[in-house]
């Protein structure tokens, strides 16, 4: 009864063979031998079945806005250890190490962009850093995105993916749920949108804060959209997990998400949101200014 | 019968020879009430050394004491009457989350409280105190009914946390929590929130956005559970009592981290001991805090209420230490 929030070591966690590694993968969906740049040449998307792998921040950006445009905010935000972590492994060699692995200082990237003519601002969140947990950064990079957009009168996307609140912090990581969500209630009274779009996989306090609180919820295909981790479900209630629980599918049977939309439509979906979701009194070249 | 917390043999076994004493005297017909009196002081001493010391781990312990008072123990010390407003006019009426119009004294206030039941029979109802997605439905609907009407809103929260579980997932808790943080930042009036026993993660959360929030001396309030904690870093749910100093989850470390503002303190021996007076400590806290409350502006609250949870947070801006709180090791007496 007493597992809320998982981190590590959870089913949430891409099994390694999920990674792209060498110069053949193997899809874990359709078991089909993928030569490696053909993966990288459809967007780390399985070409045979349609699975979607997990994809770099760098491509996210690419991918998503216009080349050039992207500016980094917040970027000298490196997490500290408050509570001065002690379990098996410290907060700080945990946190050395994934700033190693990755080469990002957190795990999430934020700023300004242009996607088609609007200017955004706009993160994206990247599950190799810790599970992309959300700690003290990543709650204050979300926040701050928040807030500038609302200054600018700019809407928000944000590629989600997270493992939960961060452990490590205790309970300055929970308190991140409510800075976000707080900002995000400034921004949506002043009238602009917000389009989340949740990759593999995104669970627990991000899902309870940010990323359920879009005007437009996206999903990619296949993706682990959920609170609790299926395991701590399993072992908590006895019970038999339906078909494709926790699955975009799933969560768009039940109501939660707005649309599924496979990786290469996401841009041109996302353009189009944000066409009929312009901020009352501005006109259609204003995206275009500064 | 007393339910007995492993650390508070010592004071048991003085409690019986207290007993035996006294049925020695009875029987025999001596006077033994010298002794009976240092044998009381004793008892006295010791549970003083006990609960002085508790570490994280009893806490915990503590804080989910069966014989604890429960919220609606302080609600019914509270306000002499209670309406109960029932369900979420969407699904159901979770029975782990109860709300409704109360009285704090003579004012008018809406009460939002969670329940865990105290038996078997209820502890099924309520869902051992942990809430579905209709639950935190319910919590806003009624928070929403107390802005309309000008009502303040005193939460009470004793919970492990929210439901994990099938039916939660299809329902969509995260977001019923999520939804919950983003209007509790609109509503109009003062909230104050009290973590009592348990505050068991964003499960607590979901009704723990306030203008004050106040924690018992003994209760706790964490990201995850120590049990949780401990399976996923020592793969051992054993371990939860490492996982629990490591967690910095007490009232005390909470005070410092600046995420509570007020530790309210508990009679001698734990709330279960001397509950009458732990109902009336928390009750004294609470109507202090709310007309404090109530002496702030109108258009002042909500941009109050916004920086208070702006400030949390601890990290680095260009290689300084920024934050609502410094590290705790290196500098306890800065709290915020
Ligand atoms: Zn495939």
């Amino acid at each position: 009864m007493r597992l809320f929030r998982r981190r590590r070591s959870t089913p949430t966690r891409p099994r390694k063979r999920d990674i792209p590694r060498g110069l053949w993968t193997k899809c874990p969906s359709c078991s089909e031998l993928i030569f490696r740049r053909e993966l990288e040449n459809s967007l780390n998307v399985c070409p045979k079945c349609g699975h979607h792998f997990q994809l770099s921040r760098e491509k996210r950006i690419e991918l998503l806005t216009e080349p050039g445009s992207f500016r980094e905010w917040d970027a000298d935000l490196e997490s500290a250890d408050p509570l001065k972590f002690t379990g098996t492994v410290s907060y700080e060699s945990k946190l050395k190490a994934s700033i190693s692995k990755t080469g990002f200082r957190e795990a999430i990237t934020g700023g300004e962009a242009v996607i088609g003519s609007h200017r955004v601002g706009f993160a994206v969140m990247d599950f190799s850093f810790l599970g992309a947990s959300m700690g003290s950064v990543v709650g204050e990079k979300v926040t701050r995105l928040f807030e500038r957009a609302t200054g600018r009168r700019w809407p928000v996307v944000i590629v989600c993916a997270s493992g939960g609140a961060r452990m490590y912090e205790g309970m300055l990581s929970l308190m991140q749920m409510a800075k976000t969500s707080a900002a995000i209630a400034k921004h949506r009274a002043a009238g602009l949108a917000y389009i989340p779009i949740l990759t593999h996989p995104t669970t627990a306090g991000v899902m309870a804060s940010f990323a359920t609180l879009g005007d437009v919820i996206i999903a990619e295909p296949g993706a682990l959209i959920g609170f609790a981790g299926p395991r701590v479900i399993r072992e908590t209630t006895q019970q038999e997990l339906p078909e494709g629980f926790q699955r975009s599918e799933f969560l768009l049977k039940h109501g939660l998400l707005d649309m599924i939309v496979p990786r290469s439509e996401i841009k041109p979906t996302v353009i189009a949101l944000l066409d009929f979701m312009r901020p009352a009194g501005t006109v259609p070249s204003e995206g275009r200014d500064a | 019968m007393a339910f007995v917390l492993p650390f508070e043999k010592p004071i048991v076994d003085l409690e019986n020879k207290l007993q035996e004493l006294r049925r020695f005297s009875e029987t025999q017909n001596i006077d033994v009430s010298l002794e009976i009196e240092r044998m009381q002081e004793k008892i006295r001493q010791t549970r003083k050394e006990i609960y002085s010391r508790l570490s994280p781990w009893q806490k915990v312990q503590v804080a989910r004491h069966p014989q604890r008072p429960y919220p609606q123990d302080y609600v019914d010390h509270m306000s002499r009457t209670f309406y109960e407003l029932h369900g979420d006019r969407l699904y159901a009426d979770d029975r782990a989350i109860i709300g409704g119009f109360g009285y704090l004294g003579d004012e008018k206030v809406m009460y939002i409280l969670t329940q865990k039941g105290r038996d078997t029979k209820s502890n099924l109802a309520c869902n051992f105190g942990c809430p579905c997605p209709e639950g935190y439905r319910k919590a806003l609907r009624l928070m929403k009914l107390a802005a309309r009407f000008r009502l303040p809103i005193i939460s009470l929260i004793d919970t492990p946390g929210a439901y994990p579980g099938v039916e939660s997932e299809e329902r969509h808790i995260a977001e019923a929590i999520a939804v919950n943080l983003f209007e509790a930042f609109q509503l109009p009036v003062p909230i104050v929130v009290v973590i009592t026993g348990e505050g068991g993660s964003g499960g607590a959360l979901g009704i723990g956005i306030g203008d004050r929030v106040l924690i018992m001396e003994h209760a706790y309030y964490s990201v995850i559970s120590p049990e949780g904690c401990a399976a996923i870093l020592w793969k051992d749910r054993a371990h939860a009592d490492r996982a629990a100093e490591a967690l910095k989850l007490t009232a005390q470390d909470l005070r410092e981290l600046g995420i509570v503002d007020e530790i309210i303190p508990e009679p001698l021996g734990g709330a279960h001991a001397q509950p009458q007076e732990a109902k009336e400590r928390v009750r004294e806290c609470i109507q202090r805090h709310l007309s404090d409350l109530k002496k702030i502006a109108f258009d002042e609250l909500l941009p109050q209420r916004y920086s208070r949870f702006r400030r949390m947070g601890v990290f680095y801006e260009k290689g300084r230490l920024i934050g609502a709180s410094a590290p705790l090791r290196e500098d306890p007496q800065r709290g915020r």
